[in-house]
C-alpha cells in the first residue's frame, strides 16, 4: 500500500496529466475555433475547419471535465475556493463554453450567412476565451491570491474580479492563448491543404512565437520584477490528515526559483516548451504535420510543467493569509478517497486513449472542400 | 451570518439551471436506446428505412444532446462556484462518483457520439451499432453515477465526520455504490427517461400519420416507441414504488410530507388520496382516504408503523438538543485539539452534529440558541407540505395517464393494419407529449424540495452550504443565465419543430416529402 504522503504526491502529477490531456485534446479544437473566422475564407473553408474537428470536440471536452471532477474528488478544498474565489472568471468560461455544443451541431442546420456567421463568432468565443482565462488564472496563482477560512474551514475571498486582471496575469493570459492557437494551427496544418492549410500554418508560427516571447518575458518578471513567491517554512508530518491552517508560509522573491536550484534538470522543462514552440510550426511547414502536432504537445506540457514545478507543492498560495495557502499536502481528500480515484485513474485512463485513438483513425485523413459538398446534410 | 437572501437565490440559481438541464437528459437517455433498437433491425434485415429512421431520430437526438451537454457542465461547475462550502465539506465524498462519470461514463458517450453521426461511411454496419451502443451505454452510466452522488445526498451512508479535517470523510465506498436509495433513483430516472424517448417519437410519428405523410416510415417508428414506451412506463411505475419504499427507510419525512400525514396511524396507514391540507394549523381539513395502501407502499408490511410529520417534529427536537451538544464540543475541539472530554462528547454525539448546525441560521452561537430559534428550526427540519403533496399526485396522475396512453398505442400495433386507424388516439399521443417532462421536472422537485433544509440529509443543512459571494453576484449570474437559457431555448425548439416538420426528408435521400431545396 501506498503512504498518505506518496499518493498526495501522485495526485499533484494526475492533475498535472489531465491538465496537460486537456491542453492537448480540447486546446486543439479550442485553438481551431480560435483560428475559424480568420483561416478560412468563406461558408465552405469554414465548414472544412470546422469539420477537422467535429466529430472529436465534444470527446475532447470531457478532459476540462473531467479534470473538473478530479479536483473535486481530490483537491476538494482547491475546488471549492478556487471555483467561488474567481466566480466571474469561472462564469466566464463557462458561458464561453456554451457555444461550443449548439455552434458545432446547429451552425451548418440553416441555410442563413447571418446565422452561419453567428455561430462561427460563437465558436471563436468558445475557443479563445477559456485558455485566455486559464492562463490569467495562473497568472494569479503564481502572486498568490486573498483568501482565507474561518474556524469552520469556510472559505472566503477578500479579493474584486478586477484585481485579477492585472498586467502579470494578462501577460499569463496572452502566454496561454497563444499556445492554445498555435497548437490548433498545427492541427489544422495536419487536417487541411491548400490555402487553409498554408494560413493555419502561418497562424501557428506567428503564434509561437508570441507564445515563446511572452513566456520568456513572464520568466524575467517573476526573476527580476518583485514578484514575490511562496515557501513552506514549518508544517506537520506530510502524512498528516490534511489542515490547511497548521503550517507556516512566508513570502520572499526567490521562492519561485528554489526547486530549479536544488534541482537544475528541470531546466530542461522551460527549454523544451520554448524549443519545441519554435519547432512545431517549422516542421508543419515542410510538411510534417504529426510530427508537429507532437512538438506542440510536449511544448505545452513543457510550460505547463515550469508553472507547476516552480510552485510545488502550493496550488493556491494566500496573499492575505499566507498560512491558509493550498498546498499537495494540506488541500487533499482521505487516503481512501484518493487510492480509490487512482485505481479508477489507472483503469480508464488507458482505455480513453485507445478509444479515442481508434475514433482518430476512423475519421483520419484531410478534410476538403469536396468532401463538404459531398455531404452537406451530413457535415456540421 | 449568511444572509438568507444569498442563501434563497444560490437555491434558485441551483434549481433553476438543474431543471432546465434536465429537459434534455430525459430525451437522451430514451431516445439513444431507440435508436439501438432501429439500427439493430437495420443491421439484422438490411432495410433502407431503418437506416433512415436511426438517422432521422439521430438528428433530432443530436439536436437535443447539444444542449444537453451545454447545460450539464453548468452544475458540474457550480458546486464550486456557488456551493464551495459544501464541496469542501463532502467533496471527499460526493467528488468520486463525479470523477468516475467522467472517466467511464461521459467520454464513453462523447467520444462515440462523433462516431456515430460522422462514421456512418467509415465503419462497417456492425461496428457502426457498436458505437451507437457504446453510446447508449455511456449515457445510461452517465446517470448511474450522478445518481449515485444524488442519492448519497438523500441517504448518506458509507461516510462519517472527521473533526480534525471538518469534513465528511469515504469510509466505505460499496455502500455509497449500493445505496438502497441511489440504486432506485437510477431504475426509477432512467426508466422515466426511456418514457420521454418513447412519447417524443410516438408523437412526432403519430403527427405523420394524422396527415398522412412518410405513412411507412412513420408506421415503424410509432410501432418501435409504442411498445418500447409501454414496457418504460411500467417499469417507471413499478420502480417508482421501490423509490417510495426506500424513502420510507431513509427519509421517513418525504413520505409523510408527500402522504400529508400528521399524525402516525396505527399500521397499516391509510393513503390520502386528495386532502385539503392547512399548513397553519398543521392538518387536514378534510381527506379522500384509501385504507391500508399507505402502509403497504411505505413499509411493504401490514403491522409496521409510518410515522407522522407531529412524532418526526418531536423525534428532531431531541436531535437538535443533542446536536448543540456536538457543536459545542466541535467549535472546542478546533481550538484545542486535545481536549479528551471534547473529543469524548463529540464522539457521543457526532450522529446528530447535523441537527445542531441547523441553528447556524439563527445564531452564529448555538450556545446561544433561545427555545425559540430551536423551535423554528424543529418546524424547518420538514418541508412545506403542499407542494410536495400535489406535485407528487400530479406526477402519478400523469404516469398513469402515460400507461393508458402506452397500453392503447401498443395494442393498436398488434392489429392487422391497427396503426393509424383511430385518428383520436393519434391525437391523444400528440396532446400528451408535454407530459413526460412535466412529470420528470415534478420528480425532481419532489426528491430535492422534499430534502429540504438538507444538502446531505441529516448532515449538512443547506444554508450552510453556500459559498460567501455577494448577493449582487447572485443577481447577476442568474440574469445572465436566465438570458443565455432562454435564447438557446428559443434556438433549440426552432430547429426541433424546423426538422420534426421537415421530417425524414431532411436526410436528404431523395425517398421521402419535403426534400430540401439545397443540394
Amino acid at each position: 500500500m501506498l503512504d498518505y504522503a506518496t499518493l498526495k504526491v501522485i495526485w499533484w502529477g494526475l492533475v498535472g496529466v489531465l491538465l496537460i490531456g486537456f491542453a492537448i485534446m480540447d486546446g486543439h479544437d479550442m485553438g481551431v475555433g480560435t483560428l475559424l473566422p480568420f483561416v478560412g475564407r468563406g461558408d465552405e473553408e469554414r465548414r472544412v475547419v470546422i469539420n477537422t474537428v467535429g466529430p472529436h470536440w465534444d470527446g475532447n471536452q470531457v478532459w476540462f471535465i473531467t479534470g473538473g471532477g478530479a479536483i473535486f474528488a481530490a483537491w476538494p478544498l482547491v475546488y471549492a475556493t478556487a471555483f467561488s474565489g474567481f466566480y466571474w472568471a469561472m462564469l466566464a468560461v463557462l458561458w464561453a463554453l456554451f457555444f461550443r455544443p449548439v455552434g458545432f451541431d446547429y451552425r451548418s442546420k440553416i441555410h442563413n450567412a447571418a446565422w452561419r456567421s453567428t455561430w462561427d463568432w460563437g465558436l471563436f468565443i468558445g475557443g479563445a476565451v477559456p485558455p485566455l482565462i486559464f492562463g490569467v488564472a495562473f497568472g494569479n496563482l503564481l502572486q498568490g491570491v486573498p483568501f482565507g477560512f474561518n474556524d469552520y474551514l469556510m472559505p472566503h475571498y477578500d479579493g474584486t474580479f478586477w484585481a485579477l486582471l492585472n498586467p502579470f496575469a494578462l501577460l499569463c493570459g496572452v502566454v496561454s492563448s497563444a499556445m492554445i492557437t498555435m497548437h490548433g494551427g498545427v492541427y489544422l496544418a495536419h487536417r487541411t491543404e491548400g490555402a487553409i492549410q498554408r494560413r493555419a500554418v502561418l497562424a501557428a508560427a506567428g503564434a509561437a512565437l508570441l507564445m515563446v516571447l511572452g513566456f520568456v518575458a513572464a520568466g524575467l518578471w517573476l526573476r527580476v520584477g518583485g514578484i514575490e513567491g511562496y515557501a513552506v517554512v514549518a508544517m506537520p508530518d506530510m502524512n498528516a490528515l490534511p489542515d490547511p491552517l497548521a503550517k507556516t508560509v512566508v513570502r520572499s522573491a526567490d521562492a519561485w526559483w528554489r526547486n530549479y536550484q536544488r534541482q537544475p534538470l528541470l531546466w530542461l522543462l522551460p527549454a523544451a516548451g520554448a524549443g519545441l514552440a519554435l519547432l512545431a510550426p517549422a516542421l508543419a511547414w515542410v510538411g510534417r504535420t504529426l510530427a508537429a502536432f507532437v512538438a506542440s504537445s510536449l511544448a505545452m506540457a513543457g510550460v505547463i510543467l515550469t508553472a507547476g514545478a516552480a510552485m510545488f507543492p502550493f496550488i493556491m498560495p494566500s496573499s492575505s493569509q499566507p498560512d491558509a495557502s493550498l498546498t499537495v499536502w494540506d488541500s487533499v481528500s482521505s487516503r481512501l478517497t484518493l487510492g480509490l480515484m487512482l485505481g479508477a485513474t489507472l483503469i480508464f485512463m488507458p482505455l480513453i486513449i485507445s478509444y479515442t485513438a481508434w475514433a482518430y483513425r476512423v475519421m483520419r485523413g484531410k478534410v476538403t472542400v469536396a468532401h463538404i459538398r459531398q455531404n452537406s446534410h451530413t457535415a456540421y | 451570518m449568511i444572509s438568507e437572501q444569498l442563501v434563497d437565490l444560490s437555491r434558485l440559481q441551483f434549481a433553476a439551471t438543474a431543471m432546465y438541464h434536465f429537459l434534455f437528459v430525459p430525451l437522451t437517455l430514451g431516445m439513444v436506446w431507440l435508436l439501438v433498437i432501429m439500427e439493430t433491425v437495420y443491421v439484422m434485415t438490411g432495410k433502407q428505412v431503418w437506416k433512415d429512421m436511426t438517422r432521422f431520430w439521430g438528428k433530432l437526438f443530436g439536436i437535443n444532446f447539444a444542449l444537453g451537454v451545454t447545460t450539464g457542465i453548468t452544475l458540474e461547475f457550480q458546486f464550486g462556484t456557488n456551493w464551495a462550502y459544501y464541496s469542501h465539506y463532502v467533496g471527499d465524498i460526493f467528488g468520486a462518483p463525479l470523477a468516475i462519470e467522467g472517466l467511464m461514463a461521459f467520454f464513453l458517450e462523447s467520444t462515440f457520439i462523433g462516431l456515430f453521426f460522422f462514421g456512418w461511411d467509415r465503419l462497417t454496419k456492425v461496428q457502426h451499432l457498436m458505437v451507437t451502443t457504446l453510446m447508449a451505454v455511456g449515457t445510461n452510466l452517465s446517470a448511474l453515477w450522478i445518481l449515485i452522488a444524488n442519492g448519497w445526498m438523500q441517504n448518506p451512508v458509507g461516510a462519517e465526520f472527521s473533526w480534525q479535517t471538518m469534513r465528511m470523510e469515504m469510509t466505505d465506498f460499496w455502500a455509497i455504490v449500493f445505496n438502497p436509495d441511489a440504486q432506485a433513483k437510477f431504475v426509477h430516472t432512467v426508466s422515466a427517461g426511456y418514457v420521454t424517448g418513447a412519447m417524443f417519437v410516438l408523437s412526432v410519428s403519430s403527427w405523420y400519420l394524422l396527415r398522412g405523410r412518410d405513412v411507412e416510415f412513420a408506421k415503424r417508428s410509432f410501432r418501435v416507441a409504442a411498445a418500447f414506451g409501454l414496457a418504460s412506463i411500467c417499469s417507471v411505475i413499478v420502480l417508482g414504488d421501490e423509490s417510495g419504499y426506500t424513502v420510507g427507510e431513509a427519509q421517513q419525512t418525504k413520505m409523510a410530507a408527500i402522504e400529508a400525514m400528521w399524525e402516525t396511524e396505527p399500521a397499516p396507514a391509510s393513503f390520502n388520496l386528495i386532502a385539503g391540507i392547512n399548513e397553519a394549523a398543521q392538518k387536514n381539513d378534510w381527506a379522500l382516504e384509501i385504507p391500508y395502501v399507505m402502509g403497504l407502499i411505505g413499509t411493504r408490511s401490514l403491522s409496521k408503523e409510518i410515522p407522522g410529520i407531529h412524532d418526526i417534529k418531536a423525534r428532531n427536537r431531541e436531535r437538535i438538543l443533542n446536536g448543540i451538544t456536538a457543536v459545542i464540543a466541535l467549535e472546542t475541539l478546533r481550538r484545542h485539539r486535545e481536549d479528551p472530554v471534547a473529543r469524548q462528547v463529540l464522539e457521543a454525539t457526532k450522529g446528530d452534529l447535523g441537527f445542531g448546525l441547523l441553528l447556524k441560521k439563527y445564531t452564529s452561537d448555538v450556545r446561544q440558541a433561545t427555545p425559540e430559534m430551536i423551535e423554528r428550526a424543529v418546524n424547518d427540519t420538514v418541508p412545506r407540505v403542499s407542494p410536495m403533496f400535489w406535485s407528487f399526485r400530479l406526477m402519478v396522475g400523469l404516469g398513469f395517464a402515460m400507461l393508458l396512453l402506452f397500453g392503447l398505442a401498443f395494442w393498436s400495433t398488434l392489429k392487422r393494419d391497427g396503426i393509424g386507424a383511430r385518428p383520436w388516439l393519434l391525437r391523444w399521443a400528440i396532446v400528451m407529449l408535454p407530459a413526460p417532462w412535466i412529470a420528470c421536472e415534478l420528480g425532481w422537485f419532489v426528491a430535492e424540495y422534499g430534502r429540504q433544509p438538507w444538502t446531505i440529509y441529516g448532515v449538512l443543512p443547506t444554508h450552510l452550504s453556500v459559498s460567501t459571494l455577494s448577493v449582487g453576484s447572485l443577481y447577476g449570474s442568474l440574469a445572465g443565465f436566465v438570458g443565455f437559457y432562454t435564447v438557446l431555448l428559443i434556438v433549440e425548439v426552432y430547429l426541433m419543430l424546423k426538422f420534426a416538420r421537415q421530417g425524414p426528408g431532411s436526410l436528404g435521400t431523395g425517398r421521402y416529402m419535403n426534400e430540401p431545396a439545397h443540394a
